[in-house]
């Protein structure tokens, strides 16, 4: 195909309007990244996730690598709000992308709490991770049922002005029931997904090869099963939905649009690639231009689904 | 907007990868001006090359073991231990290596020093070799204590050599390489005046020798660190370990608040 011309990729995410799709996820991006690439270039910055409590991760070893992917159990290493406040936020000033700040509480008045404290000033939205565990339902995260995610959001909601993202879990087995009760209770993004729940054993030691036995898979081994769930989660409400699993290249995040996210977020493929986001957005353009799309929005949720006509079948028919 | 990296990724031409002796390979790439300008004690990130059966999905840290920005190259010294550097040993003249650096902050040299000692073990070595040239280029004189299994596994002794070093080299199989000796020589140097800071890196017992002797005689050191890596730019938190910062313990990032710490902060 020819290409014609320029597409405008600028995209509005509840309320955010970013230059385009394309953002870190949370955790694997910080500042140590403007060494090798541009940070203006992205559609937003996305903080590590963030805590109230001090924090100091999990034990080691915190990753190990699988066959197409990576677990991690780092845990939330958090230096707590002030430290945030103080060095993070003003640090973050000097790029020009809208800043994202990912939180995460161990209980819905926890999570009100510090919503409320990260709603200054540069911050532009507020990301909340809900796939933590939650103390009042046992360590079971938030987003494993639509009821505790409906509680945490109503009292996120109540606590801030700022655009509300909500980032879920894969680990779900209700993924599109947890998508409305977010969106019932007044989320204005969701974000699809976080990692999920994995292990490993070394043969040669016989020991867990996590410190902390298990811990989240991500990278591209997860991207078919996530791009599922982002898939039912866009037909399930009408809220932008982000992206999120195993994105490496322009065609994981072409295919992640059309099975209808807004956006999307990059983790594991920066690690490898430190300039995967910009290739990404690149590649994006480029896609975009060829099918003579105008705008980026073009590509969210177009996927083509017709039902087969029976008549149509020829495939099966056997070679003579 | 202009902007400028301090770090590249880039897919640098393998010029040779030769066999030092039976554990250890020497790769040399040819790449670009910045990298080529890495300092001592910086790494690189290496995307290893996929063997049958093995896939380093990870890129593997390696530290500067030459680097010649005039001539645009730069050399690792690698053990050759698992998927990733069993890979690299796959690597041909003419192949391209993906790597990522210069990462880290390295070893700093104080101009006002006349001597210091550098003391290594196994891979350590090849982490210290850059140091030579460098304090050479200040006019401070090096003594090498460099400590292995065995005499044909050590390592960067003809680098330092050539570098005007004095080397010292102690092996399990001569008896040497204990604790005990190598405190005995460091005393000896420490006493005729040759020891204005230790470096080292490789070994967790003769790291604590260095800082016995650091506290005793008020002397500075750095010490070169290793832990696994996923990004190697301070982003995934996965290489902490923790240091000891005036009495109190605190985590750091190895990739990113190291590979290089002081002698007394780091925890063997
Ligand atoms: C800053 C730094 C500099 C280094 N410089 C050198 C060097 O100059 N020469 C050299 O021979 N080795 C060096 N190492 C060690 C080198 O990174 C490991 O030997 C290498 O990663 C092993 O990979 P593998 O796939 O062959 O082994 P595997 O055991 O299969 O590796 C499995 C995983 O563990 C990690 N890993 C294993 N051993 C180490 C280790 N010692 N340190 C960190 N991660 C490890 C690997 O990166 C990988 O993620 C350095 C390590 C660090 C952190
Ligand atoms: C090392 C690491 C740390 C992470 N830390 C966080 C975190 O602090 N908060 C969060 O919401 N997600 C965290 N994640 C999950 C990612 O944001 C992302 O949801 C997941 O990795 C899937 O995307 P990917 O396959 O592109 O990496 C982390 C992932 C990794 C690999
Ligand atoms: S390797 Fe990611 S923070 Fe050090």
């Amino acid at each position: 195909m020819m290409d014609r011309g320029t597409t405008d990729m600028a995209v509005t995410i509840g309320g955010v309007r970013l230059a385009n799709p394309v953002m870190p996820a949370s955790g694997t991006f910080a500042e140590g990244l403007s060494s090798v690439v541009d940070l203006n270039r992205l559609g937003a910055l996305v903080t590590k996730t963030i805590t109230r409590e001090l924090r100091t991760g999990n034990p080691l070893p915190r990753v190990a690598e699988v066959d197409s992917g990576m677990l991690n159990a780092i845990g939330i290493p958090s230096k707590g709000v002030p430290y945030f406040l103080e060095h993070t936020l003003p640090l973050y000033r000097q790029w020009v992308p809208p800043l994202v700040v990912s939180i995460s509480a161990p209980s819905a008045e926890h999570f009100a709490h510090l919503a409320a404290e990260v709603s200054v000033p540069g911050v532009t939205a507020i990301e909340a991770n809900i796939s933590c565990p939650n103390i009042e339902e046992d360590g079971k995260a938030f987003a494993m049922r639509a009821t505790s995610t409906e509680t945490v959001v109503r009292h996120l909601r109540a606590a801030t002005s700022l655009p509300l993202w909500v980032k879920l879990t894969p680990n779900t087995g209700d993924m599109a029931e947890v998508a409305k009760a977010a969106e019932a209770a007044g989320a204005d993004a969701l974000v699809v997904a976080n990692t999920i729940l994995a292990m490993a054993i070394d043969l040669q030691t016989f020991k867990p090869r996590l410190g902390n036995v298990m811990g989240g898979l991500s990278g591209p081994a997860i991207k078919p099963i996530v791009l599922r769930q982002v898939y039912q989660c866009a037909r399930a409400v009408r809220l932008p939905v982000i992206g999120c699993g195993g994105i490496s290249t322009a065609a994981d995040a072409a295919e992640y649009m059309l099975a209808g996210a807004s956006a999307v977020q990059v983790g594991t493929a920066t690690f490898l690639h430190p300039g995967a986001m910009i290739d990404v957005i690149d590649g994006l353009a480029r896609f975009c231009a060829l099918h003579g799309m105008a705008s980026v929005t073009e590509l969210v949720g177009a996927m083509k689904r017709e039902e087969a006509d029976e008549d149509d079948v020829t495939w099966a028919e056997p070679v003579a | 907007m202009n902007f400028c990296p301090s770090v590249v990724r880039e897919r640098a031409e393998v010029l040779s990868n030769t066999l030092v002796n039976s554990e250890y390979r020497h790769l040399v790439a040819a790449c670009g001006p910045l990298a080529a300008s890495a300092a001592p004690g910086q790494f690189f990130q290496l995307l290893c090359p996929a063997s049958p059966g093995n896939a380093p999905f990870f890129r593997r840290p390696m530290s500067l073991y030459g680097a010649d920005p005039a001539k645009r190259q730069v050399e690792f010294l690698y053990k050759v231990t698992g998927a990733g550097t069993r890979g690299l040993a796959d690597l041909h003249p003419g192949d391209r290596l993906d790597m990522m650096g210069p990462l880290g902050r390295g070893f700093v040299l104080d101009p006002a020093w006349k001597s210091i000692v550098a003391v290594g073990r196994g891979a350590g070595l090849a982490t210290l070799a850059p140091l030579a040239q460098a304090a050479q280029a200040l006019g401070i004189a090096v003594t090498a204590i460099l400590s292995a299994r065995r005499p044909d596994l050590v390592v960067s002794d003809a680098l330092f050599r050539s570098r005007g070093a004095t080397v010292l080299t102690v092996t399990d199989t001569e008896g040497t390489s204990g604790p005990a000796h190598v405190e005995g020589l460091l005393r000896g140097l420490i006493g005729q005046g040759s020891c204005d800071a230790f470096f080292t890196c490789g070994s967790s017992r003769l790291l604590r020798v260095q800082q016995r002797l650091a506290r005793e005689f008020n002397l500075p050191g750095s010490v070169a660190m290793e832990q696994q890596m996923a990004c190697g730019l301070g982003m995934c938190f996965c290489c902490v370990r923790d240091f000891n910062v005036g009495g109190e313990i605190v985590h750091k990032r190895v990739c990113w608040d190291g590979p290089v710490f002081d002698v007394l902060e780091a925890l063997p």
